[in-house]
């Protein structure tokens, strides 16, 4: 059953918690200084490391001489990769296809190196400082080879060859289409048929996804501790059991030998989700000097090293009948993987595969995705991992399907989409939508917005051939969230399964432990997952601990990435909390003697129903502890362990519009107004909800006006630091208005959906239709991201050129 | 070498330093006083905030020399001694003005000297005054309406005495 409501006020009087926006008991260790960082630990006998970057993209190194810097004050040794016969490749975990390439890929590389900031030798020594001043001894020349940075310029015949043993720059290819899948049919067909159908139009278009970088504001750093029998490292990463098993797998070290923490982390966003080069060094190291070693990266090296993101060409061809209905897509991608593999960089556009029929009826669909190697960064996943990108390609077509129709942008989308009563749909694409209402969340969305008024005022500017012009644009979106069904990342070759872990333990003063195998790094899951367990449970939220990020004391966990904590963690507690209550009910009904049947359990209490006599489940876990008069075979304990699978990835949506003015005379393009109303399911926490929306909305506002990575065409970083690189800042966005419709996820027991990456993937369509919307009068019919004062400018004055010249001719 | 004497958070530290130590370095690594953080090399992203005799300041572009004799504060002082939060951190904590906590120290920081230069500022004042501050979690909205009730309640208790 699918239960709609217009918003999230009605709160489950069985569910206290569940709903309640609680602030969050994460703040006050924050707020007063008292966090630990990585980076704030100090151990005795520590030393410090420091890495050699190269500064060329793409070189063999033909002297590489460590001496003069090992003789350096303070300095306890230097490695070259020569040096480190011990170290193993970096491994990757998603095959996307069987002939995939994967290049030679080790913490130090060895005789060459591929991009800017690729890691060359290590130094260790008494402080940060001297293993920095000894860097700048080390003798090191590099003969330079060609560069290939642009992804479709690498796919061509006769391109320099990032990886010459491979002889090819293509590192796999890899396709859908709705007839092999049975969801639909043949879209070249269709295609074909539209171009000489009168009744139908096709619409083509190449779109580019600029490269960005998560940006995490805590650099990352790793301290590594080999002196006690189980070797400790303390890393800001967001994934400490990926690290402890990618780390037993591929370097000198046993699964039982490591223990992998992650403190507090700083922020994330994907780019902490990554088995490092440095993390495998430091351990490297430490082991080699058996004293405990530190690395904190600077901000410069977390530009040039840590991943980044998206880089896609996107060729677009949508098919519809005049009346707007869509007849047939296919999407040809090109995949920029930057020089390496990291551990899910080949299968971040293949997510993206799946999504880009959107939240519309496309009766065929076919994707064929190349991914192809540069001199560049590796890419990896970032909030939202191929599905901003997915979602921009669809929702930028939708509007370049309503210009050639002459429709109304909204209207184009409402004709096409999925309507209530279609669910559960199977999509071209190959998956099953549970639920969702997008009339519901657009109605909404456009009210707030105030979208007529909006019109009218951008026909009385453009009228007035105001220099400001105001733009508008929308984009409907669903995500594909919380990975997911361990069959299906089976056949999707991704070498991990999509399950979460949680175990609950009750102590013998009542009080909770909860263990999660998904980390925090911001998101508030101490609060969130104990308001989940006070429901369950009925015990006061003050009374739940949460512990997490530590492989030691959470020993199964799949990590924090993919919008997967609650939605797949979340549910492994609830599955926990459950348990926990049905080893209680035997013990609880001797306590009562009565029968198990006559029980019931409400608000945290045991109760014989029609009577007044009862136990809580805090004193049965007294009881328990105590041991005294348990039921005969039964264990002394309340503690579960629970391991949910999901049966379905999550599908959060919303409808986002963006009103921008842009400065036809400076092409300064400001957001006045955001409105975005989301579908997340049930809102265990709406504050924190909230909070998520709001820095999605503005890392994805930030890829459509701000950021991006850029590189010379001799692979040089040109946006290495946060002076180039425009992260904004407060006065660079605004105060967005939110709004919520629930429409219940049916394939989990809470009704939830994911929320983490839903504003990173619909801003960006949004922001750009708007801008093109403000622009299109003038003649402009696309823009880049990012869409920066001198792009705007440009493209205006081009498309007046165009116009002039049009006129002379004519 | 050289010998300077720092007030940070009411006490009164004394040491031998490089010239070349930076203030966050000196309060991080010699001090123990790790709630200061860094988190660029280009003194953009202002997460080293913290008053150097009263000015806001980011302790990554100072030389520890150059704050011989000052008084310094940083988020480990905010607090009363009590562990009462400063009303910037309760504004923080109610308006949810920080997610990870990174850029937090020198978020409130900045903040507490914003609202002491203006103290009934608008939305758009408050923006401005934290633009040298970046956050990646929060996108800003939490941390302006916290700055504004800050403001409002440093208002108040201002006319209260
Ligand atoms: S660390 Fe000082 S401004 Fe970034
Ligand atoms: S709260 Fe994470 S950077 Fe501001």
């Amino acid at each position: 059953m699918t239960a709609t409501s217009d918003a999230a006020t009605d709160r489950d009087e069985q569910r206290p918690e569940i709903g309640r926006a609680r602030l969050r008991r994460e703040d006050a260790r924050a707020l007063t200084g008292r966090t630990r960082w990585t980076d704030d630990m100090t151990l005795p006998g520590m030393v410090h490391l420091s890495v050699l970057r190269s500064p060329v993209a793409h070189a063999t190194i033909t002297t590489l001489d460590t001496a003069p810097a090992a003789r350096a004050p303070g300095v306890v040794g230097v490695w070259t990769g020569e040096d480190l016969p011990e170290q193993g490749a970096m491994p990757t975990a998603w095959t996307v296809s069987e002939d995939m390439k994967t290049p030679p890929y080790f913490p130090l590389s060895v005789g060459a190196v591929k991009h800017v900031g690729d890691i060359v030798a290590v130094v260790a020594a008494i402080s940060k400082e001297a293993a920095e001043d000894a860097l700048e001894l080390i003798d090191v020349d590099y003969d330079e080879l060609p560069v290939v940075v642009d992804p479709l310029a690498a796919k061509q015949e006769g391109s320099p060859l990032v990886h010459p043993d491979l002889g090819t720059n293509v590192c796999a290819t890899w396709g859908l289409d709705s007839v092999s899948l049975g969801t639909g049919g043949d879209a070249a067909a269709a295609i074909r048929e539209a171009e000489s159908d009168p009744d139908q139009v096709v619409v083509r278009r190449t779109l580019r996804q600029n490269r960005i970088t998560p940006a995490y504001i805590e650099p990352r750093s790793i301290v590594v501790d080999p002196t006690a029998e189980q070797v400790t490292m303390w890393s800001a990463t967001q994934v400490p059991h990926i690290v402890r098993i990618l780390m037993a797998m591929s370097q000198p070290i046993e699964e039982h030998e490591l223990r992998v923490v992650a403190p507090d982390v700083g922020g994330g966003f994907g780019g902490k989700l990554q088995f490092t080069r440095e993390e495998a060094l430091v351990l490297l190291i430490a082991r080699r000097l058996r004293v405990p070693c530190k690395y904190t990266e600077t901000r410069s090296e977390s530009m040039q090293s840590s991943h980044h993101a998206r880089d896609q060409v996107q060729e677009l061809t949508l098919a519809a009948k005049r009346d707007g209905t869509i007849t047939a897509l296919d999407v040809d991608l090109t995949a920029d993987m930057g020089a390496y593999l990291g551990i899910l960089t080949a299968g971040i556009p293949l997510l993206g595969g799946f999504m880009f029929t959107g939240i519309y009826r496309i009766p065929a669909y076919t994707f064929h995705c190349t991914d192809v190697f540069t001199n560049k960064t590796m890419t990896d996943a970032y909030r939202g991992a191929g599905k901003p990108e997915a979602t921009f390609g669809i929702e930028r077509m939708m509007d370049e399907l309503a210009v050639e129709l002459d429709l109304d942008p909204i209207e184009v989308r409402r004709r096409n989409w999925i309507t209530p009563d279609e669910f559960p749909y199977a999509t071209a694409a190959g998956l099953t939508y549970d639920s969702g209402n997008y009339d519901q969340a657009t109605d909404k969305a456009l009210e707030m917005f105030g979208y007529d008024e909006l019109r009218a005022e951008q026909r009385r500017r453009r009228e007035a051939r105001d220099p400001v012009q105001l733009g508008i644009g929308v984009c409907t979106f669903v995500e594909l969230s919380g990975l997911a069904p361990s069959r299906v990342l089976g056949g999707l070759n991704y070498g991990s399964g999509g399950w979460e872990h949680s175990s609950i333990r009750m102590l013998p003063t009542g009080k909770v432990e909860v263990v999660a195998g998904t980390t925090s790094h911001g998101q508030g899951h101490a609060t969130a997952f104990s308001q989940i367990v006070a429901d369950e449970l009925g015990v006061p939220f003050d009374d739940i601990v949460l512990i997490s990020g530590d492989t030691a004391s959470s020993h199964k966990g799949m990590d924090t990435y993919g919008s997967r904590s609650l939605v797949v963690g979340g549910m492994a507690i609830v599955g926990a909390a459950r348990k926990v209550v049905e080893k209680a009910r035997p013990i609880a009904a001797h306590l009562l003697e009565a029968s198990t049947d006559d029980l019931e359990f409400v608000g945290g209490r045991f109760s014989v129903r029609g009577t007044a006599s009862g136990v809580t489940i805090q004193e049965v876990m007294l009881s328990t502890w105590l041991a005294h008069d348990l039921p005969e075979g039964l264990e002394p304990n309340l503690d579960a362990d629970f391991t949910f699978d999901p049966e379905n990835f999550s599908y959060p949506t919303g409808t986002h519009l963006a009103a921008v003015e842009v400065d036809t005379q400076t092409g300064r393009v400001t957001v006045r107004d955001y409105v975005c109303v989301q579908d997340v399911g049930v809102l265990v926490n709406p504050m924190i909800v909230d909070g998520q929306v709001h820095g999605g909305l503005t890392q994805g506002i930030a890829q459509a006006l701000y950021e991006e990575i850029q590189y010379s065409q001799e692979g040089q970083l040109t946006s290495g630091t946060l002076a180039d690189y425009l992260v904004p800042a407060a006065p660079d966005v605004l105060r967005y208005r939110t709004g919520t419709t629930v429409t219940e996820a049916t394939t989990n027991t809470l009704g939830v959906k994911a929320v983490g990456e839903t504003g990173a993937t619909a801003a960006p369509p949004a922001i750009v239709n708007a801008v093109l919307d403000a622009l299109r009068p003038l003649g402009v019919t696309d823009i880049t991201m990012p869409c920066t004062p001198v792009k705007v400018w440009t493209a205006i004055h081009e498309a007046s050129a165009r116009t002039t010249e049009g006129a002379v001719t004519a | 070498m050289a010998r300077i004497t720092v007030d940070v958070d009411g006490m009164s530290y004394t040491h031998d330093v490089e010239p070349r130590t930076l203030l966050v370095h000196h309060l991080r690594e010699t001090l123990g006083k790790t709630g200061t953080v860094v988190g660029c090399d280009t003194s953009n992203c202002g997460a080293c905030t913290v008053l150097v005799d009263g000015e806001s300041i980011k302790s990554c572009s100072v030389l520890a020399v150059q704050a011989d004799g000052a008084e310094i504060e940083t988020v480990e002082g905010l607090a009363a001694a009590d562990g009462t939060m400063h009303p910037v951190q309760q504004a923080f904590h109610e308006h949810h003005g920080l997610q990870c906590g990174y850029c937090t120290p020198g978020m409130l920081m900045r903040s507490v000297c914003f609202v002491r230069e203006n103290p009934d500022p608008s939305e758009d004042e408050v923006r401005e005054g934290l633009k040298g501050n970046m956050c990646r979690c929060t996108g800003y909205q939490g941390i302006v309406s916290a700055v504004m009730a800050y403001s409002q309640a440093a208002g108040e208790q201002e006319a209260g005495r």
